[in-house]
């Protein structure tokens, strides 16, 4: 029942893990929110709901990282093999950070702002927790 | 929601202004630097300071806990200088932490709780391994929404190039333009961590090849080199790293009194007539990635209450963290229309002798951005740039009357901005 769970970050990344991409929205208002908030920002009432977003948008800014922090090294990323993460702003509205793949992040200077992607599931670490990316439709 | 004009019920003038030399101490802890820049405030007041009039300590510093395993900093500060038992209050807003510790000494004194104010900021970085800073530094983006897919502090910011070049059309040698501007004026700067122009550090490569009989390189230019991903390797696409500010330790000192006590410690006092304020989303909850809402909240609120329009500014010291930091940061605090900046920057108008000079100090690209204590540092620079004591980067034909400072916190969570007036 994805109604009941609370609004916060421990739901999103359990839906996240059941790979399913969640915003908040207010009833009132129908202003989404994501990350998914407690309260809503224009009527500042927390009668809130989760909505399913569905997953396609498209990149509005990146960057290819070369310097990692410590944990993306764990993943096998550095200087000479680098990622790359963005702002992804899906079709129903918010935009999301997330990795990005299906892109060459060799050649940063040949990916364009506007290109649609769509969100995939990727997990990292011990725990195997799951995170938000999205790849090059 | 409207708003009265916001107001200090009394004024404010800075009478004291030093910094530690900015770099990479190895010896250095941060009370050790804190006492550098006390010592160089003292004596930067005319007629003189007694500590013990001094009524409170406010410190900006972001993160002593992670870089130095030391939290609760405030009361060792007072302690290094001889202020205990002064309250000793520390302000963290990531890298506006001193810029905050200004508008809330400000704020002590403008309130009238305190007349004699000492507000400061202090980060020691160097301590740790560069993957252990960059990790400490994500630590000011949001944790569980932002760093969790690998985003970096640079990285955000590099989004926000990437955003800026898609709208406006810049490419990535505008960027290296602010760099090598910063660096002409941060090698007149001898607190400057790197005070040495991208020319003179191209052409002391070219003679390390030489005398050690290496291949000599062949950049016929500044940007040739920084073009060069051998001599300028990329951070996060767009920013290479002479478009990052460098990791640094160093502290700044501010001496703050109520207005009617300026002239009794100052020939020359300067005054806080302006203070703002804002926060801002994260990066990806922005309607707008090219600008900062913090920034342009915390200018609308330091020019309503100083009565000053951005053409009336004569220079400012502006967060430039990144190369497109200052570009943003010149657009919303109004200098230049929304995409107008790299082109300004281009054509020489923020330059040292340009027609708005920004970041004489050389900015934190290349002064060096020890986080917390970046925000006092530019106040300094104004102390200095306002009262005629810049040396040879002195400001050339212009008569300062007023100057601004804006201190960012992260990728634009928080935003002070001041503003200064000699009388």
């Amino acid at each position: 029942m994805t109604e009941e769970r609370e609004i916060n970050s421990a739901s999103f990344y359990q839906f996240l893990a059941e790979k399913k991409l969640m915003a908040s929205r207010c009833k009132k208002c129908q202003v989404l929110y994501l990350p998914p908030h407690p309260i809503c920002a224009k009527c500042h009432g927390n009668d809130m709901e989760w909505v399913e977003m569905k997953g396609n948008g498209k990149l509005a800014a990146f960057t290819a990282i070369a310097v990692g922090p410590s944990c993306t090294l764990e993943e096998g990323y550095d200087r000479n093999n680098p990622y790359l993460v963005g702002v992804v702003e899906l079709e129903e509205g918010p935009k999301v950070s997330g990795r990005i793949r299906g892109l060459d992040p060799k050649k940063p200077e040949n990916i364009k702002v506007g290109t649609p992607l769509t969100v995939e599931f990727l997990e990292q670490g011990e725990g195997k927790r799951c995170f938000v990316a999205f790849k090059a439709r | 929601m409207s708003r009265r004009t916001p107001k200090l019920a009394r004024g404010v003038a800075l009478v004291g202004a030093g910094m530690s030399k900015f770099g990479a101490f190895a010896d250095k802890s941060s009370r050790d630097l804190f006492v550098e820049a006390f010592n160089a405030m003292a004596n930067s007041v005319d007629k003189g300071m007694e500590t013990k009039d001094i009524e409170a300590l406010y410190v900006g510093n972001f993160s002593s806990d992670l870089f130095e395993g030391q939290g609760h900093i405030a009361p060792i500060m007072a302690d290094w200088v001889g202020l205990v038992p002064r309250p000793a209050t520390r302000i963290e807003d990531a890298c506006a932490a001193s810029g905050v510790a200004i508008r809330e000494g400000v704020i002590a004194i403008a309130s009238g709780l305190y007349d004699i104010v000492l507000v400061s900021g202090v980060e020691k970085m160097t301590n740790l391994p560069t993957e252990r800073v960059t990790d400490t530094l994500a630590a000011a983006s949001d944790a569980i929404y932002e760093a969790s897919c690998g985003f970096t502090f640079p990285a955000l910011y590099a989004a926000m190039a990437t955003a800026y070049m898609a709208k406006y059309g810049a490419g990535v040698e505008h960027f290296m333009k602010v760099g090598i501007k910063n660096h002409n004026n941060g090698a007149l700067n001898p607190k400057a961590q790197f005070n040495k122009s991208i020319k003179d550090l191209m052409n002391s490569r070219i003679e390390k090849a030489k005398q050690k009989g290496e291949p000599v390189p062949g950049w016929r230019d500044e940007l040739d080199f920084l073009n060069d991903p051998k001599a300028n390797p990329v951070v996060a696409w767009p920013m290479r790293l002479f478009d990052c500010s460098p990791i640094t330790d160093g502290a700044a000192c501010l001496l703050l009194v109520a207005e009617d006590l300026a002239r009794s410690f100052s020939n020359n006092p300067i005054y806080i007539i302006g203070t703002g304020q804002g926060s801002d989303h994260a990066l990806h909850e922005r309607e707008d990635l090219t600008s900062i809402l913090a920034a342009r909240t915390a200018a609308r609120e330091a020019y309503d209450m100083a009565g000053v329009k951005p053409e009336d500014i004569q220079i400012a010291e502006v967060h430039d963290c990144f190369t497109i930091a200052e570009l943003v940061a010149i657009e919303d605090l109004g200098f230049f229309e929304p995409g107008e900046a790299f082109k300004a920057t281009e054509q020489g108008l923020t330059a040292l002798d340009g027609a708005k000079p920004i970041n004489t100090s050389g900015g934190l690209k290349s002064k060096g951005h020890p986080v917390g204590a970046s925000g006092a540092g530019q106040a300094v620079e104004i102390w200095c740039q306002m009262r005629g004591e810049a040396g040879p980067r002195q400001v050339p034909g212009k008569d300062i009357r007023l100057a601004l400072t804006h201190n960012v916190g992260a990728t634009g969570g928080t935003c002070a901005v001041h503003i200064y007036q000699r009388r």
